[in-house]
């Protein structure tokens, strides 16, 4: 069974972000590049399949990154990938969640897969969109944040996680899920896995391999980013005085209660 | 000149910080206030390889440089200094002799297991009344009937008492030389040998939740094949060992440091006094300039030592330099952490209270201050 879990790079989730005014993007000078977080869990959900199913289930990890960037990955294949491969090219810069879909799509067909295991979203655009847009130009069962996954007689078996429980859905295989954080926090990498990932490939492939008949890239994007602004600044907090516990206690519930909090 | 780390050693120690940060730094107030050892961290070292870093995977370990050991225990000792004395302890002191010395067959029985960190292992050299003046060792050994009859006490070793240890290598008088000084040889004494015997754990200001007892050898017996290296080389092995144990010692003092300018700086970012917070004062801003500076220079020192290491050279000056460096500016920067955090520095709950009495373990460990002077001077051939 070949498991293929799609990879985005981001910039470091603990860095202090600064916006470009004119280009309207994240500064990515001086910031490090790191696994998109969420995709941590869909590598670690791959592994766990991996570890179960036994046999020849391979995973591999595929990324739609500049090609200068692509040693970031060499931390999932420390993790236990078996091989990754990446999509990248000038002229995929600028991609929107419909174009990067479209692309890596079909990336994934040329690769060849039973399944597709991403993330729920990613750490820096978090528009979540890409797995349900994979799936549809996949033309493959798309269930979406999972929290469990399991490979029962050739077919897929997930609990996927809503407001009030889970469902329990399946889908044939060939399929695409993306899991929440609740699949099992994402390994360390051990040192011999990190020891080892060196001698790992990490292929690469360009769009002309690919035989689009569509613009991708800014080109292909359907979204245009008409403004980008920083999150407000938190307002100063209320401080409570009170002369005792159980007082203080009373006006932080009644202010809780008016607020509708409780 | 190139000082980017390999993509290999970033990842090791970026490895040990995700590690050191997510589960021994939030365990590290407890373990010191319980004086209780953490079998499920060194487990978990274990399970990803640190306790076998820098050995041969054909032994066990995971075949890493001495840069990416020095990283990993610096990252480590800037959560917690008990945690990384464990781990450099075991690697630099406990498996080290067997990795240098070893026959093959010693190596196959000690070091695999030792480099898989399913055992621990106590190195010997310390006594009551011979520190620095290992040459003084009163532990004496008599090779009886095809057994050795080992008689004296050492003092201060770690990992010696854990239910994962296995024995202790200790240095021992074995006969006269030619020259009528005295024949100090190594012998592997395993933790069930009859007449060996432990103390409970020493009540110590630091170090609280690292395993350091006492060793008493009355007749005990241990076999002859229990010989490391050669007869008569025991002092010249374990000065050798030293050598390179003053790496990691270093890089656990300048993790220290790391851990205390990582706790003054986001405390000094979030107090507030006179309507701003104190980092905003000149007085502050100059205490962590200076702090930061220290620690830089140690980095360089000890990557350096770590560095000559790996590529083949003459590393001891460089060692102890980076050593002697490293325990000074540590007490240096975690006596300014508590500083910068007033009262607060002074109470148990917060980080640098431990770090404090932590750090002083530093300068005396391994070689006094004074010592590695006498060492450099010596190097220098003065």
């Amino acid at each position: 069974m070949k498991i293929v879990v799609t990879v985005k790079l981001v910039p470091d989730p603990n860095a202090e972000k600064r916006i470009d005014p004119v280009g309207m993007r994240l500064v990515r000078s001086g910031v490090e590049t790191v696994l998109n977080p969420y995709d941590e869990y869909a590598l670690e959900a791959a592994l766990q399949l991996r570890e179960r199913l036994g046999g020849d289930t391979t995973v591999t990890a595929f990324s739609m990154v500049p090609e200068s960037t692509k040693e970031t990955l060499r931390k999932a294949l420390a993790m236990g990938v078996d091989d990754a491969v990446i999509l990248s090219d000038a002229s995929l810069a600028g991609s929107d969640t419909w174009a990067t879909a479209y692309a890596m799509a079909q990336g994934l067909k040329k690769i060849g897969f039973d399944l597709v295991i991403c993330g729920g979203l990613a750490d820096d655009g978090s528009t979540g969109g890409v797995p349900g847009a994979l799936a549809e130009y996949l033309g493959v069962p798309g269930l979406t944040n999972a929290r469990h996954l399991e490979i029962v007689d050739g077919k897929l078996h997930a609990q996927r996680e809503t407001d009030s429980g889970y469902q329990v859905v399946s889908g044939a295989l060939p399929a695409l899920v993306s899991v929440t954080m609740a699949v099992g926090e994402p390994r360390y990498p051990s040192l011999k896995g990190i020891m080892g990932a060196k001698k790992k490939s990490i292929a690469t492939m360009a769009p002309a391999d690919l035989g689009l008949d569509r613009a991708v890239g800014s080109d292909g994007a359907k979204t245009e980013l008409l403004a980008i602004a920083p999150p407000p600044a938190r307002g100063s907090a209320r401080v409570v005085e009170a002369a005792d516990g159980p007082t203080g206690a009373k006006i932080i519930f009644d202010f809780l209660k008016e607020k509708k909090l409780i | 000149m190139n000082f980017d780390l390999t993509d290999e050693q970033k990842a090791v120690a970026s490895l040990a910080r995700d590690f050191a940060q997510e589960r021994v730094r939030p365990r590290a107030e407890e373990m010191d206030r319980e004086q209780s050892f953490p079998y499920d961290l060194v487990a978990t070292m274990a399970e990803l390889g640190f306790m076998g870093l820098p050995f041969p995977e054909a032994y066990g370990g995971a075949g890493g440089d001495t840069v990416s050991y020095a990283l990993a225990v610096m990252e480590i000792a800037r959560a917690d200094a008990s945690t990384a004395i464990t781990l450099a302890a075991h690697v630099s002191l406990g498996a080290t002799p067997f990795s240098l010395f070893g026959t093959e067959e010693q190596k196959q029985r000690y070091l695999v297991p030792l480099a898989q960190g399913k055992m621990l292992w106590g190195f010997g050299l310390t006594e009551p009344g011979a520190g620095s003046d290992a040459a003084n060792t009163q532990t004496k050994a008599e090779l009886r009937d095809g057994r050795w009859i080992v008689n004296g006490t050492k003092a201060f070793i770690t990992n010696s008492g854990t239910d994962l240890t296995g024995g202790t290598t200790i240095t021992a008088v074995t006969g006269k030389r030619s020259d009528g000084k005295p024949e100090i040889s190594n012998l592997i004494v395993p933790q069930d040998a009859p007449g060996f015997s432990r103390s409970k754990k020493y009540r110590k200001m630091g170090w609280r939740a690292s395993d350091t007892r006492e060793l008493s050898f009355v007749d005990a017996e241990v076999p002859a094949e229990n010989l490391l290296g050669e007869r008569g080389n025991g002092l010249r092995q374990f000065l050798t060992i030293l050598d390179g144990g003053r790496i990691s010692v270093a890089a656990l003092s300048l993790g220290l440091a790391m851990g205390a300018y990582d706790e003054a700086l986001s405390y000094a970012k979030e107090r507030r006094a006179f309507g701003r917070t104190i980092s905003k004062f000149q007085a502050i801003q100059f205490k962590l300039v200076d702090m930061l500076c220290e620690i830089e220079h140690a980095k360089l020192m000890v990557l350096k030592a770590a560095w000559e290491k790996d590529a083949g050279r003459d590393y001891a000056q460089t060692a102890s330099l980076a050593k002697l460096h490293a325990a000074e500016i540590s007490r240096r920067v975690v006596n300014e952490a508590v500083q910068i955090h007033g009262g607060y520095g002074f109470m148990d709950e917060y980080p640098v209270s431990r770090m404090y009495r932590d750090q002083k373990i530093n300068e005396i460990g391994e070689g006094t201050n004074e010592v590695q002077r006498v060492v450099i001077a010596r190097l220098m051939g003065l």
